[in-house]
């Protein structure tokens, strides 16, 4: 018994050791590795794991539980204010729109009842939140126009999950035993209306609970500064409200998602999200491997035509209804097919409808399994469609779209200076250019930024600047200096190492995120390296240094003493790191080289305090 | 005959509006024994490197302050440098040797003339008094201290004036680069320049 499920552990485990690395080294998300992962141990190819893991699948719905919490502590009320126009308008549009489409479209060229049709519109309509902000963070878009948007609809679809759970047992044929079983509260044998006021009675619980003795709580144990205490109660929390929930009957992601609302505004929020982001995490691949395990191949190669009609059509109509309500709301060409491709998908909370359809045998066996297929394999070509949209379709169409706003001027233009990149700190750099007279040309991936930027009377101008052609364009031949500035660091190493190809003499500055970040860049033979970290951390530690009482001007002398010594010593342990023995085991290396560095900057302070006005060390001097 | 290495320690917080010192700077010779070292440009932190400033000066025979006169002192960084430099047992006191019998003199630029630089003049005092404290410094550290090499009236100074001071600034630099010097000769001149016109001939 034991050994059998440290065995079943290592199985799940390794097979998503192994397999979500690969599916991230070929740029998918980790939902689809977990899902290859799935299907690999699965019955169909090497048959490791069988129909008694249902057991399994059902304790790692809770990670869908811990998902909703988490996209409760997401919902800052203010935050939330401030999207309620795109994520009422645009949500709804768009997941009543596309349910809508499907619902139709199967009516007309399906045999299917209208229940089944109703189950698998409902379904297919949510897109994937795992596959879309993955995405979104990967191309630095997330507080872009369309990564507001996609939040906001992804949100909206992630809420709606929840009536949409609520209301599938309405569809069931199947009522007589299986609704009990999965109904079967406490309370269910009351008469209604006490029903009806225990389960106000116990969200309004939750609400107290949470906005009052839960935060105590925490307050509590955060004195005691002990970590897992703190994470023990975090899940406390979670599990227990979803018992709470269980027991009146009611959905325990439902309970989850309002105690997350609940506390979105406590100071707890950053510490919850990240205590229980691991447990959903790890929990979501279990379900998801579960998921990819009982898909069944055998029912799917009897029919791929069809599977593969649908799967087209599929996302053909999820991106008609998404582009459609992104132009209705009026946003740019480029942003309304970025948006509608990005959503074009369905998400991983059609796995779980789905699979919440067939226990309830909505859907025959045969037909859900062909589903979930389809959903799996829409999630996979997402990445692709991107990647031919980006490489092929998106510079012609920005040609055409915005001629006035790249073309014709860019080539016309022969800055000194390109920025790529203009957020907060290639913004910062150009206006101290443009305080100076001195002309950049600027480039992002932001349309809205971009427009904004020329109201304000910059030359700006929108696109990838990975792309050869944006860089050519930009005037990169004649440019004295590049400075990448993108917040993504993959990016600017992209872009990097595109210029060094292409336009070897032209001098690159680099925006590093951090000494990580710097070593990176080093590593790739990056020379002016800027880390955004270093230089406002000791700024700060000056003024902390004067405010023990250290005069100003001697603080500020250690600080540049410091910043030099930083930057020298960044780059000699940037060659030293790949010492074998460091480099195996990541947490070793990183704390020897805080050592070093302290080693170092106890070294540098001695030599920034020379002997110039120092009259005792004179008279010490003088008697010696 | 072995020749003489000079370096030329020039600090100019404005060098970029400067006509006289951009004339001057664009004479120097092109010499491996010249050495042009800007120091505003080099330290803009006033955060100076003072091992390298110890060996630059180690290497030369001739060093030279190269400065505009600002309120009758040199810019602040280069007292900064003298400050940082000039170290304990290294410069000056029991130990320090580090300069001996090095030879050490200012190029200064005025925008007044040099008729108001006396008793009577708007200036009171002649460049000589003023510039004291570098002179007794230079003493200090064990240098043969020599007298300024001065233009004057760099306010009113046309083109022609400009570029004429400069090709003596330049011919200057080549004779002190391949000539062994009379210091007690050039001791008896107030200004640098009056010494040299003598040389030309």
């Amino acid at each position: 018994m034991e050994t059998d499920f440290l065995f079943r552990a290592v199985i799940y485990l390794s097979a998503a050791v192994l397999c979500v690395p690969i599916a991230k080294k070929l740029g998918m998300s980790s939902v689809l590795g977990y899902l290859f992962a799935g299907i690999i141990i699965g019955p169909f190819v090497l048959g490791f794991i069988g129909n008694e893991d249902e057991n399994i699948i059902h304790f790692a719905e809770f990670g869908i539980v811990m998902m909703l919490f988490l996209i409760g502590l997401e919902m800052e009320p203010s935050r939330f204010w401030k999207m309620r126009k795109i994520f009422l308008g645009m949500g709804s549009m768009q997941l009543l729109g596309t349910s809508l489409a499907i619902f139709i479209l199967c009516l007309l060229f399906t045999d299917w009842n209208w229940k089944i049709i109703l189950a698998i519109s409902l379904t297919l309509a949510l897109s994937s939140s795992a596959v879309v902000l993955q995405n979104l963070a990967e191309r630095g878009l997330q507080n872009s126009s369309v990564g507001q948007s996609s939040f906001a609809v992804l949100i909206f679809q992630d809420i709606a999950v929840i009536p949409i759970l609520a209301f599938l047992p309405v569809l069931t044929t199947y009522i007589p035993n299986k609704v009990n079983d999965i109904h079967q509260s406490l309370i269910s044998s009351f008469p209604s209306w006490l029903q009806a006021i225990i389960i106000i009675g116990i969200i309004l619980m939750i609400y107290f609970l949470g906005r009052y003795f839960f935060v105590l709580l925490f307050k509590i144990i955060a004195r005691t500064q002990l970590q897992e205490l703190f994470t023990a109660a975090a899940l406390l929390l979670v599990v227990s409200i979803s018992c709470l929930m269980h027991l009146i009957g009611l959905s325990p992601a439902l309970g989850a998602f309002l105690a997350g609302v609940v506390l979105a505004n406590s100071e707890f929020r950053h510490e919850l999200k990240s205590d229980i982001a691991p447990f959903k995490g790890l929990l979501l691949g279990l379900f998801f491997i579960g998921v990819g395990a009982s898909i069944d191949f055998k029912l799917i190669l009897e029919n791929p035509e069809f599977i593969f009609i649908f799967g087209a059509m599929l996302t053909l109509v999820k991106f008609t209804v998404s582009f459609t309500t992104s132009r209705f709301y009026k946003k740019k060409m480029d942003q309304n097919i970025s948006f509608a491709l990005g959503l074009s998908q369905a998400g991983e909370f059609g796995f779980v409808i789905m699979s919440f359809c067939l226990q309830l045998h909505i859907i025959p066996t045969i037909l859900g399994n062909q589903i979930m297929a389809i959903i799996a394999m829409s999630m996979v070509a997402t990445p692709f469609l991107q990647l031919v949209y980006e490489n092929y379709i998106s510079p012609n169409l920005k040609i055409k779209e915005n001629k006035k706003v790249t073309e014709d001027e860019i080539i016309e233009e022969h800055n000194p200076v390109i920025i790529a990149g203009f957020g907060h700190f290639g913004s910062t750099v150009g206006r101290l250019l443009r305080a100076n007279n001195v002309k950049s040309t600027i480039l992002d991936n932001d349309s809205d930024q971009i427009t904004l930027l020329r109201k304000m009377g910059f030359k700006a101008h929108y696109g990838d600047a990975t792309r050869l052609e944006l860089l050519e364009a930009a005037g990169c031949k004649k440019a004295k200096l590049f400075i990448a500035a993108v917040g993504n660091s993959k990016i600017n190493l992209q872009i990097i190492e595109t210029l060094r190809i292409h336009y070897p003499n032209l001098k690159i500055l680099t925006r590093a995120k951090n000494r990580v970040d710097a070593y990176e860049l080093i590593d790739h033979r990056v020379e002016h390296v800027y880390r955004e970290t270093l230089y406002s951390a000791v700024s700060m530690g000056v003024d902390v240094l004067v405010a023990l009482g250290i005069r100003k001007y001697t603080a500020t002398r250690q600080a540049i003493q410091f910043i030099k010594n930083d930057e020298m010593i960044t780059r000699k342990l940037a060659k030293k790191r790949y010492n074998k023995m460091a480099y195996l085991t990541t947490i070793i290396a990183e704390i020897k080289m805080q050592e070093q560095i302290l080693k170092n900057d106890l070294k540098s302070q001695e030599a920034a305090t020379n002997h110039s006005w120092d009259s005792e060390y004179l008279k010490q001097k003088r008697q010696e | 005959m072995p020749k003489n290495k000079i370096l030329i320690l020039f600090f100019h917080p404005l060098f970029e509006k400067s006509c006289a010192n951009k004339v001057l700077v664009r004479n120097i010779p092109k010499s491996e024994n010249i050495t042009f070292h800007d120091l505003y440009e080099e330290y803009p932190n006033f955060d100076i490197d003072i091992k390298r400033e110890q060996s630059l000066l180690s290497q030369h025979d001739i060093i030279i302050w190269q400065h505009p006169l600002y309120w009758y002192n040199c810019p602040p960084l280069m007292k900064q440098w003298i400050d940082m430099v000039f170290e304990y047992d290294w410069a000056y006191g029991k130990k320090g040797e580090a300069l001996k019998n090095k030879i050490i003199f200012q190029v200064i630029t005025t925008g007044g003339e040099k008729e108001s630089y006396c008793e009577k003049g708007y200036n009171q005092h002649h460049i000589t008094n003023l510039i004291k404290p570098f002179n007794q410094t230079a003493r200090v550290c064990k240098m043969e201290y020599l007298p300024p090499f001065v233009i004057h009236g760099t306010y009113k100074m046309t083109k022609r004036g400009c570029d004429k001071m400069g090709l003596i600034y330049g011919s200057l630099l080549y004779y002190l680069e391949n000539n062994i010097l009379d210091t007690n000769k050039i001791l008896r001149y107030e200004y640098l320049n009056d010494w040299f016109s003598t040389i030309k001939k």
